[in-house]
């Protein structure tokens, strides 16, 4: 674990987690701690193990070894409904949009504790509409004909239709355009304004270095470094050894 | 589906097959008769299907075993009317609704409950495994056949439609009967509670997208194997239900009836589009259509029409009428 990162009270732990998918070993002991309150990124190249982390997190895959703590509760071997329900919010890479049904509808299914719209936090929905105004938009129409930016708005405003303890997105930034970026990246300032814990995976530097408060960084199944992101942006000699390219 | 983006070609399939073989069959009384015939014994399929399909779309579970809920409901129907002769045997409606009712409720409640042990025993240790879903499905089937000849013999027994159900009315020179336009009105009412459920319920809402994407409902926190165990037993309950209406529709039962409607559910739900409940509808009418159209025109074609029908829905629609996106 990092000193920047001891500093901070730490919301989830990984600890030495190895991960089989199959016959294939796929993290071989990852080390991860995500601060309470912070925007944690997770860089590294394809294949380092960064969507396998996540999904272990989540209990979509199970480690073979090691431990997951969050918030003080081992969820190790935990199921993926129950680590859901501690209030982990998770956007995978694909998305996960239900295509058949409505932007309504795919938002009414992530906020757990309303059976109807008119039972949603409808302050927290003005406030998911102004940062994601194609949600609103398109509130009654198929998430399937949806762009793929309004697509990846909609799985973040999903993520964050009610208050959760950690919000974790896999490569929000993945195809999109430019300007559909900016308006992400302003989205999740804003998230961290209130305080939401949020662990990104990434691969647009730009992005990551814009939004992060720490870093951990993975190659080969490992986080093999771990640090402030102001400490990595500043050092371009460290981020060509981790990453092979400069910030 | 977002009634912005409809799409309502498959729906005219069923009206079009049948002004199709209008000119074939030449008497319009015929041709009335012969389509709620088709209408009726559609609906029926309709109530079995639908939680099969269901089954599939949200567990990816290939149940062959669905046909023994259908002869489960048929004989527990036998044994309910059966004590209850005098109401089966009088000319009132009323009293013949009495009997048949708790008939159906009764074979629900028993293939439901069937259904709960079937899920636990017999499908849930093959999960992901479609190959062993098969065979061990097919093999629960055929144990429940043999059970149900062990409570109930292996002859068939008749189920003889209650007095006042019985014989036809006249629409000019087509003559409906009674009881086809009662499972027409049973059908629809399915139908319509499962639309409901699907369409209004938080329930039917995280049913339709365990279809879709069952990992990401999970992700989302709900626990999507009791959805799954719940949706097992009302398609169980349903094909109990099922069982009542075709077994009344035949007036016999027999331990292998299952098995035989089993083919017909199939392809009802390939033709809808598997996990898909309006498919499900749609592909049950146009099978019920044509088994009655063909069984009139060219009886030795009857049993193939079916496959046919199938072929010529997927050269259009590979996925079925209404596939389910994201599968």
């Amino acid at each position: 674990m990092s000193q920047a990162t001891q500093q901070h009270d730490v919301l989830l732990s990984l600890t030495g987690v190895h991960t089989h998918i199959g016959a294939y070993h796929i993290l071989h002991g990852v080390d991860l701690s995500v601060p309470r309150s912070q925007l944690t990124m997770l860089l590294g190249r394809n294949g380092a193990g960064k969507t396998t982390t996540l999904r272990t997190i989540m209990g979509l895959w199970h480690a073979s070894q090691g431990q997951v703590v969050f918030d003080g509760q081992d969820i190790t071997a935990a199921e993926t409904p129950h680590i859901a329900g501690l209030d982990i919010a998770y956007v995978p890479e694909n998305m996960g949009i239900f295509s058949d049904l409505t932007v309504k509808e795919n938002m009414l299914l992530a906020a757990r504790s309303a059976k109807r719209v008119q039972h949603m936090d409808s302050k927290r929905l003005e406030w998911i509409f102004k940062l994601f105004p194609a949600v609103e938009k398109f509130w009654n129409h198929p998430a399937g004909k949806l762009s793929g930016g309004q697509k990846q708005m909609l799985a973040v405003a999903r993520a964050i239709v009610e208050p959760r303890k950690l919000l974790i997105v896999d490569e929000p930034s993945k195809g999109l355009a430019p300007a559909i970026i900016n308006n992400m990246i302003d989205a999740f300032a804003q998230l961290k304004q209130t305080g939401t814990t949020i662990l990104l995976v990434e691969q647009n530097i730009s992005f990551a270095k814009r939004l992060g408060d720490h870093v951990a960084v993975m190659d080969n199944g490992k986080v093999v470094h771990a640090g402030t992101m102001q400490e990595l942006a500043n050092n371009e000699d460290l981020q060509h050894a981790l990453l092979g390219l400069a910030i | 589906m977002s009634k912005l983006n409809f799409d309502w070609k498959p729906l005219v399939l069923a009206p079009l097959l049948a002004l199709f073989v209008l000119p074939f069959i030449g008497s319009p009384s015929t041709w009335v008769t012969l389509t709620v015939a088709g209408l009726a014994m559609g609906m029926i399929i309709f109530i079995i299907a639908s939680g099969l399909t269901l089954v599939f779309g949200l567990m990816d579970v290939l149940n062959f075993g669905h046909g023994v809920f259908i002869a489960l409901g048929a004989f527990v129907a036998t044994t309910v009317m059966g004590a209850m002769g005098d109401w089966t045997g009088s000319d009132q409606l009323w009293r013949n609704l009495v009997a048949v009712f708790p008939a159906m409720l009764v074979a629900m409640a028993v293939a439901g409950a069937v259904g709960l042990a079937f899920e636990r025993f017999i499908v849930r240790p093959v999960y992901g495994q479609h190959l062993k879903q098969i065979l061990i499905t097919m093999g629960g089937m055929i144990i429940g056949e043999e059970l149900i000849k062990v409570v109930w013999g292996p002859a068939q027994i008749a189920l003889p439609l209650p007095d006042a159900m019985r014989g036809s009315l006249y629409l000019g020179d087509a003559a409906i009967e009674k009881y086809r336009l009662m499972a027409v009105v049973v059908g629809l009412a399915v139908f319509a509670l499962l639309a409901w459920v699907l369409g209004r319920t938080k329930i039917g809402l995280l049913i339709r997208a365990g279809v879709q994407d069952r990992e990401m409902v999970e992700s989302l926190g709900y626990r999507i194997k009791r959805l799954f165990i719940g949706v097992f037993v009302v398609g169980s309950g349903l094909a109990g239900l099922g069982g009542v209406m075709w077994g009344l529709y035949q007036q016999t039962v027999t331990p292998q009836m299952g098995a035989q409607v089993n083919v017909l559910i199939f392809i009802v739900i390939i033709i809808g589009g598997l996990g898909s409940t309006g498919g499900a509808l749609i592909g049950s009418l146009l099978v019920g259509l044509m088994a009655n159209y063909t069984g009139f025109l060219a009886p030795k074609v009857a049993l193939f029409s079916n496959i046919a029908l199938m072929v010529a829905i997927l050269l259009w629609r590979p996925q079925g009428v209404y596939p389910v996106t994201s599968r």
